[in-house]
């Protein structure tokens, strides 16, 4: 008997695999974009509005602590060389996570596991060191409420590194479905959302970290150090320390 | 285990609808679209009471000059209570409910994209209603013990309650002012120094709503883009979907913004922030905090200004659907009409100064928002003209839908040419903060919005429940509206040019206001009468025994193909789409014939061609037998809402004795966390259906 299922089935599961609240006995997605993937685009194109908004105030604020002379300034507190190196980490983690994709696209399971574990332990060490990082910069005195450069510092990088973590999260869910052997190549969109999730926010991080740590801010007040051409030094002496070490 | 392919972690599943469940149960865990829309409607028509109520206590207390009825405070309270009401719980929702109804039956759908996030909406909108009104709720028993004290005292002179309300307000669990900063929440009223608890039950209420809305937007623009049904390409969708579909693009653009906003205000509140207050005070002194409160007015007002799009587009959407089927001719411009719908909300983003022309920004930013903003008057003015075009020549009728949605027309107009005189600078820095204002944001709000909603309840109603709507009382609700609406609004203009300011609780006698006023809060109780009119009209209705066609209307898009009410699996066939008014085509085109029509795409399984558009087709023993695949209800987003209510709920409790102490995290905000979690997974592996 050709059920209703059979027939959809048919015509339903195209290149995309159906999952989660799709309808499967639907015709294709009129816009022939998976639904779930669209779903995930679009919150992206949301949060971009959210990021925009944090990224805004920053920059509306950003030299306002220095022109009030309301000390720590962040020349004072920014560790460059430190951040880069975590920043790095993150960048390198949407390496792997492609490389998690494409092994269960191929039903490599080893593989999957593999590379998400290596996306999520990049992922919590970027966390880890954002944490520490935190910790350096009370200690040095900037705090939420110390001026206005702590809080919109801490609001900013801290609703990134919520973003990570809720990431590495996920990752860890999926490595646990993974493990009870529930993820085989046909559920890789589970993958590849949680993929456009991560490099979203390892994006992110990058108009962060060049618009936080790297463009210079107003001199201090009373001849204070200067700040920005020291931060891009500071860059380049770790470019050439990375350099020194390579063998060739 | 690679080879394994179903995961072994399942999460229960509800049984799947078959017929119509019925029971309590069934509708704390449904995810029908249609389902939905009533417990949307439901919900936003009881707010729209409770907010209606908050105004006519305002235009009582406004009724004559020196009145007494409501106190400074009170009336603080009250408008801030009625604005935040009306645009977050009434308007919005009452939108989503229609969206919710129409949406899919109009593009041939059996469900939204994804209906547990629509049941997930539904739910973390009721929780952010709540904790919206929790003051309110905790404010009322303050209320009355000081209403029973004045009576007590007048009735038999001894002053004997007058210790209720005073002790009351010191010992309920959280005794608080309700919100009094105005629903636009401008700092520094909404800072520590001038206002109390009750602030952060607003911001984390609409935090919450705002969640909801960005959900159910997510959920909309799926479904128009990838739900239609096979042969309707973009420009063959109802214009209703398409406001759907670009209101939705407004809400996920614009709310980031007010999300943001309100987490830098919660920081200000409870984590030694500065984002709005410039100053602050240490030890007596004031010292420079580095914020600054027009960073709130900017972003409150860029989302603040799309969101009034987001509040009329639907309503526009109504119109353009309920005027055609009533002037017997295709809506004038079909295209034209898309593109001013995303004229308006592409323009929408770039005119939010508007709404701080005083606060002093400079000739550059003013002159060029001031452009801005007349040039939104041009596709606006576009969607005029093409109505009235529509009904230029039109075969006319005037039962009650119709004429509630003319209504609009004329009204939306005259708020638009107010609108369009506060783009002026000069004239806006005039009008700035007096009673013209209100006048113009209400003749948009209620005669644009509230007319439309209305009048589409009427034009929906047989689809939903099966019944019409009568007649006679309808006619009589729409022109009690009409007369009431305007007697209310119209002396505004006439207050604001001599000179009253908003938000005043009382005026002179001197001031020679008091007939305006008077005759306006006699327009608010000729109000009051229409919705009791339409009550009664729902009760009649809802005991009168009568059944309606699929199409009562001889409308011409798809949700009338089916019967009314829409069986739960809404389309036995997906239909195949070939024009935009199809059934207008199927019924009146003598040329079509064949497979062009809809009733004609009916093709049996055994029939159905190799990769036919038409999707599933089934017999009608096959849908008895329950065939047709339909999603599992499912409580996990009643759950998340759950969560979501005790979340941001448990933080604003600041008593020593209900925290976890080592964290000094409240226990209720642990739990709210633990339900959200533990509903998100198990949300995760519920197997859809």
């Amino acid at each position: 008997m050709a059920t209703a299922i059979e027939v959809v089935t048919a015509h339903g599961a195209g290149a995309d695999s159906h999952g989660g609240d799709d309808h499967s006995d639907h015709p294709p997605p009129s816009a022939g974009v998976n639904s779930r993937k669209m779903l995930m685009w679009l919150f992206l194109a949301s949060d971009c509005m959210f990021f925009g908004t944090l990224i805004a105030t920053y920059m509306t604020y950003r030299n306002r602590s220095i022109e009030l002379q309301m000390p720590p300034y962040p020349n004072e507190i920014f560790d460059i060389p430190y951040t880069s190196v975590s920043a790095f980490v993150l960048l390198m983690s949407s390496l792997t996570m492609v490389l998690a994709l494409s092994a269960i696209k191929r039903n490599d399971h080893r593989g999957l596991r593999v590379w998400i574990s290596a996306t999520a332990l990049l992922g919590a060490i970027f966390v880890g060191g954002q944490f520490f990082e935190f910790t350096t910069f009370a200690r040095d005195g900037l705090t939420l409420s110390s001026n206005i450069f702590g809080s919109s510092f801490y609001v900013l990088t801290g609703f990134h590194g919520a973003h990570v973590t809720i990431g590495v999260i996920w990752l860890l869910s999926l490595l646990f479905v993974s493990l009870r052997g529930g993820l085989s190549s046909e559920k890789a969109m589970d993958v590849e959302l949680a993929g456009l999730y991560w490099h979203f926010v390892d994006i992110v991080w990058i108009v962060i970290f060049t618009l936080v740590y790297l463009v210079p801010y107003a001199n201090p007040p009373e001849g204070g150090a200067e700040a920005a051409p020291e931060a891009m030094i500071q860059l380049m002496t770790l470019g050439q320390r990375l350099l020194a070490t390579l063998p060739f | 285990m690679a080879s394994i392919a179903q995961p072994h972690i399942q999460a229960p599943t509800l049984p799947k609808p078959r017929v119509e469940a019925t029971g309590l149960w069934s509708w704390l865990t449904t995810v029908d679209h249609k389902r939905i829309a009533k417990l949307y409607g439901v919900t936003a028509f009881i707010f729209f009471l409770i907010g209606g109520l908050e105004a006519l206590l305002l235009r009582v207390q406004l009724a004559r000059p020196q009145n007494d009825v409501v106190d400074a405070q009170r009336y603080n309270e009250l408008f801030t209570m009625h604005g935040t009401t009306m645009i977050f719980l009434v308007v919005m929702p009452l939108s989503v409910a229609f969206f919710n109804l129409v949406v899919p039956l109009q593009i041939g759908a059996r469900d939204v994209a994804f209906p547990r996030l629509n049941g997930f909406s539904y739910w973390t909108f009721l929780a952010g209603a709540f904790i919206l009104n929790i003051p309110v709720l905790f404010a009322l028993p303050g209320v009355f013990a000081g209403m029973a004290a004045t009576a007590w005292t007048n009735l038999l002179g001894t002053p004997a309650l007058n210790g209720l309300q005073p002790w009351l307000d010191a010992n309920l669990p959280f005794a608080m002012n309700v919100p009094d900063q105005g629903w636009y929440g401008y700092s520094p009223l909404t800072q520590q120094l001038f206002s109390g608890k009750e602030i952060d039950f607003w911001a984390l209420g609409i935090q919450v709503l705002g969640i909801a809305s960005l959900a159910g937007a997510f959920n909309f623009i799926v479904t128009i883009l990838n739900l239609r049904a096979p042969g309707m390409t973009m420009m063959r969708v109802p214009i209703f979907s398409w406001a759907t579909l670009i209101t939705s693009v407004l809400i996920i653009m614009a709310f980031p913004a007010i999300t943001i906003a309100l987490f830098f205000l919660t920081f200000d509140r409870l984590g030694g922030t500065h984002f709005y207050s410039a100053f602050n005070i240490v030890d007596g002194t004031l010292i420079s905090a580095g914020g600054d409160p027009m960073l709130w007015q900017h972003l409150f007002w860029i989302f603040g200004h799309p969101e009034v799009y987001i509040l009329i587009l639907p309503a526009f959407g109504l119109v353009s659907e309920i005027i055609p089927v009533f002037s017997r001719k295709p809506l004038f411009g079909y295209a034209v009409m898309v593109y001013a719908l995303a004229a308006i909300a592409f323009l929408g983003f770039g005119v939010w100064v508007h709404h701080m022309f005083t606060t002093g920004l400079g000739a550059t930013p003013t002159a060029a928002f001031s452009a801005a903003t007349m040039l939104i008057a041009i596709p606006t003015g576009v969607k005029i003209l093409n109505w009235t075009a529509t009904m230029w020549g039109g075969s006319l009728s005037f039962p009650t839908a119709m004429l509630f949605v003319v209504g609009l027309v004329s009204q939306f107009v005259i708020g638009g040419l107010s609108g369009v005189m506060h783009a002026i600078v000069p004239v806006d820095t005039q009008h700035n903060d007096s009673y013209f204002v209100v006048a113009h944001f209400h003749y948009v709000l209620f005669g644009g919005s509230i007319f439309a909603l209305l009048g589409g309840l009427y034009f929906y109603w047989p689809k939903v429940f099966g019944k019409l709507l009568d007649e006679k009382l309808g006619k009589l609700h729409f022109w009690l509206t009409f007369a009431g609406f305007n007697l209310t609004f119209f002396p505004m203009h006439f207050l604001g040019l001599a000179g009253m300011p908003r938000r005043y609780q009382t005026y002179s006698f001197e001031s020679g206001w008091w007939f305006w006023n008077a005759i306006s809060t006699i327009g608010a109780l000729l109000i009051a009468a229409s919705i009791m009119v339409f009550l009664i009209n729902v009760q009649r209705t809802a005991a009168a025994k009568q059944t309606v066609p699929a199409n009562p209307w001889d409308g011409a898009t798809l949700e009338w193909a089916i019967p009314s009410p829409p069986p739960v699996y809404n389309f036995r066939v997906i239909p195949l789409v070939t024009h935009r008014d199809q059934l207008w085509h199927d019924k009146y085109d003598q040329v079509a014939e064949g497979p062009d029509r809809v009733a004609d795409s009916i093709v049996e399984v055994d029939q159905l061609p190799e990769n036919s558009p038409a999707g599933v087709a089934l017999t009608e023993a096959q849908t008895e037998a329950g065939n047709i695949h339909l999603p599992n209800p499912s409580y996990y987003p009643l759950l998340c809402g759950i969560g979501l209510f005790f979340l941001p709920f448990g933080i604003l409790i600041n008593n020593p004795h209900i925290q976890v102490g080592m964290f000094g995290i409240p226990i209720l905000s642990a739990l709210g966390f633990l339900i959200l979690v533990t509903a998100i997974y198990g949300w995760s592996f519920e197997p859809a259906g």
